[in-house]
């Protein structure tokens, strides 16, 4: 219980993904100072940003969940080297409003550009470009933390690289982030030179993702999770650059940097539960997957002879979904999980195969899943959830059974030898989580040493019990 | 080019306030108590709107220390078209009524402390023969209330003070604009229960330039609070006296 609990309600808080809810002490600091009083005043804490994280990884059970919102200050820039310091609630959407038009870009960004660059360091986020730039961790130079103990340690690949390493990827429960140096990357353009195509199945989507990627800084597929049989894996691909400014129409080229704002919609309330069942979905991905590319003008994976390559601005290459305001809530009130695993590469193929499998036979569909190569990972994070291999994500309403479902689909990962994402996990076993990350024994050594007295806790770290071996 | 001075910038609507005249193209410079939060908010300004920002740390209960400061401002912006004052503190009201100290906090640090920064302020804008001078005081100061009236009183005080010297500045070509927020999502409100319609900062920000360009003399934010007072400030004594508000 937080000593603040007489003076302070509770609120029930959840992540994105609607469940699990949980009861905490919210406290919103405004200083650095007020960070210090509120871990002083708390015996439990966990910082959170956006609450763009699907599970329960940014919630302190009875304890008090500290939210970044308004340590949103960017503190430097060097527009020479496009270093940015800046305080860990800023978000991606206010680093490309503000960089963009004097021609920076986020280093690595996830699907939705609301999450908090203290949570893209916490989770050690990835992007499109995994497969040729790695994870958010590679772009981050320096970070300054609030500990347990209120003392304020910088930490970098030179100082205090435990910490450092520790850190990035370490669910908040190091400490307080309250700056990071961030590696920012030159454009010419807002626009992305994008190519599109459709594959016939998953050894199909494959052999496309080898042909291609190698010219393609961003890659990702659409999977359509409920086809089976021969089309198991049909997937939409897309890859994309950075346009350079020659490439941009006539009409771009006099505003190279700048886009439109586009016009929102949002989601008013949380939809019935069960309006998306394996039906609706599969209705609403044969759409989808005829209809895109008649909008894109694609034709079946042969790109030689069809026009194939459009261009098409940042915000609706990178964040589609960021147009609909509180999409979750369609998944009305009892929730879903966003499943994402990765598998290595010798065997991942078929293990990719064998998950669909499941997914399609069981009728467990998604409107996302979404699938892209992992490429080489800096190796000396401990809790970093990106591998080499194929990782795939599935967003699967919460429903009768998919507790059990989705405890097959860990033992296939771990027969494989892979891992789930900890950003979108809400229900994984504290064993298992064990057996997923092998490092895990290294970085507790380094929290006890940091975090004596395990001040730092979420509902997640409380689940997976990461303050024991 | 434009000058505005901001005192108590690492508020949440003055912090707004600012990025919002940085945008404009003002030139700013900044006040606040803290040096490390004033720096951040500063550096954040510059970063984000490619500008220089100038800052001086600011107590507004060192009473001493405000010509100086004043002066320092007009000297280093040559003149100031602008002057926000935001400070105060909501403290607690409980507290304060066991603890007069308490209370003198609250007291100077929204009614003294202001009163003091804005007297050569005002001299200096009277000299110059322009400029605004706006004033954040509240709601809270147009009926005193059991439940928060010492801050109440401190606020009611700025906002005649205000006034008073909105008809002295008049004659000048000054002037002086009173705002009187409702609730605001700010560190005075957060987890406080019992509130409602709360405004965002960014939102009571963009009115207050809107209002500024208009040159009104007082403003409720959100609009609607003009009524809810004139309802609050419309019951008799006798009733009023009764009920729990």
């Amino acid at each position: 219980m937080s000593k603040n609990a007489k003076s302070e309600a509770k609120n029930a808080i959840s992540g994105w993904g609607l469940t699990p809810v949980i009861e905490t002490y919210l406290q919103r600091p405004e200083s650095l100072s007020a960070i210090t009083k509120v871990l002083h005043d708390a015996d439990f804490a966990i910082a959170r940003g956006a609450g763009r994280g699907y599970g329960d990884l940014a919630v302190s059970p009875n304890g008090t969940t500290i939210l970044t919102k308004c340590l949103n200050r960017m503190l430097s820039f060097d527009d020479k080297t496009g270093i940015l310091l800046a305080e860990p609630g800023v978000t991606l959407a206010e680093i490309l409003d503000v960089f963009v038009p004097r021609g920076w870009f986020l280093p690595v960004t996830p699907g939705t550009k609301y999450t908090t660059i203290g949570g893209a360091v916490a989770c050690d986020v990835h992007g499109k470009n995994h497969h040729c730039d790695g994870s958010f961790s590679n772009f981050v130079n320096k970070l300054t933390l609030v500990l347990a103990s209120a003392e304020r340690v910088s930490c970098s690949r030179d100082s205090n690289p435990d910490l450092y390493w520790a850190t990035l990827g370490g669910l908040g429960l190091t400490g307080v982030i309250v700056e990071i140096e961030l590696q920012l990357i030159p454009v010419e353009t807002a626009y992305i030179n994008m190519f599109c195509l459709k594959s016939k199945n998953l050894d199909e989507t494959l052999a496309l993702f080898d042909k291609y990627e190698s010219q393609h800084q961003y890659s990702v597929a659409w999977v359509d999770c409920l086809a089976s049989k021969n089309s198991l894996g049909r997937s939409i691909l897309f890859f994309g650059n950075h346009a350079r400014l020659s490439e941009l129409p006539k009409s771009l080229k006099g505003h190279p940097l700048y886009i439109n704002k586009k016009r929102q919609l949002k989601v008013p309330f949380e939809f019935p539960s069960g309006l998306l069942n394996p039906l609706t979905i599969s209705v609403f991905n044969n759409f989808y997957y005829n209809l895109i590319p008649t909008f894109y003008n694609l034709a079946y994976s042969s790109p030689e002879n069809a026009k194939n390559n459009r261009i098409i601005d940042y915000d609706s290459f990178f964040y589609p979904l960021d147009r609909i305001i509180d999409w979750n809530k369609i998944y009305g009130k009892e929730g879903f999980i966003q499943y994402q695993c990765v598998f290595p590469p010798a065997t991942g193929k078929d293990y990719v195969k064998k998950l669909l499998s499941l997914a399609s036979s069981e009728g467990r569909g998604s409107f996302l899943a979404v699938l892209k190569r992992f490429g080489k990972q800096n190796g000396k994070e401990f809790l970093s959830f990106p591998m080499p291999g194929y990782t795939l994500a599935l967003d699967m309403p919460c429903t009768k059974g998919l507790d059990e479902f989705l405890i097959k689909l860990d033992a296939l990962v771990l027969e494989a030898g892979g891992r789930i994402y900890l950003a979108k996990d809400a229900r994984l076993s504290a064993e298992t989580f064990r057996k997923m990350y092998p490092k895990f024994p290294e970085w507790l050594a380094i929290k006890n040493r940091i975090d004596p007295e395990n001040h730092f806790v979420s509902s997640l770290s409380n689940r997976l019990r990461m303050h024991t071996p | 080019m434009s000058n505005a001075l901001v005192i108590g910038c690492t508020s949440r609507i003055a912090r707004s306030l600012a990025q919002k005249l940085a945008e404009k193209g003002y030139k700013l410079y900044l006040l606040a108590r803290n040096q490390e939060e004033l720096m951040r908010v500063a550096n954040d300004i510059s970063v984000r709107f490619q500008t220089d920002v100038i800052t001086d740390v600011f107590d507004a209960v060192n009473y001493d220390s405000h010509i100086e400061i004043a002066n320092k401002a007009f000297q280093k912006l040559g003149s100031i078209d602008l002057a926000v004052v935001s400070l105060g503190e909501l403290g607690e009201q409980e507290k304060a009524q066991n603890d007069f100290n308490h209370s003198r906090g609250i007291i100077e640090s929204n009614y003294t402390g202001v009163a003091s920064i804005l007297t050569p302020i005002a001299n200096f804008m009277e000299k110059q023969k322009s400029g605004v001078i706006v004033g954040i005081s509240s709601v809270a100061g147009d009926r005193g209330r059991q439940s928060n009236y010492v801050y109440g009183s401190a606020k009611a005080a700025l906002s005649t003070f205000l006034q008073g010297l909105r008809s002295r500045m008049a004659k000048c070509g000054v002037h002086v604009m009173t705002v009187k927020p409702g609730f605001v999502d700010t560190k005075m409100t957060y987890g406080k229960p019992g509130l409602f319609l709360v405004a965002q900062p960014e939102y009571v920000a963009s009115e207050i330039i809107k209002a500024i360009d208009k040159r009104k003399n007082i403003i409720y934010v959100p609009w609607f609070w003009f009524f809810i007072m004139l309802i609050i400030r419309s019951i008799p004594e006798p009733i009023f006296k009764k009920l729990k508000l």
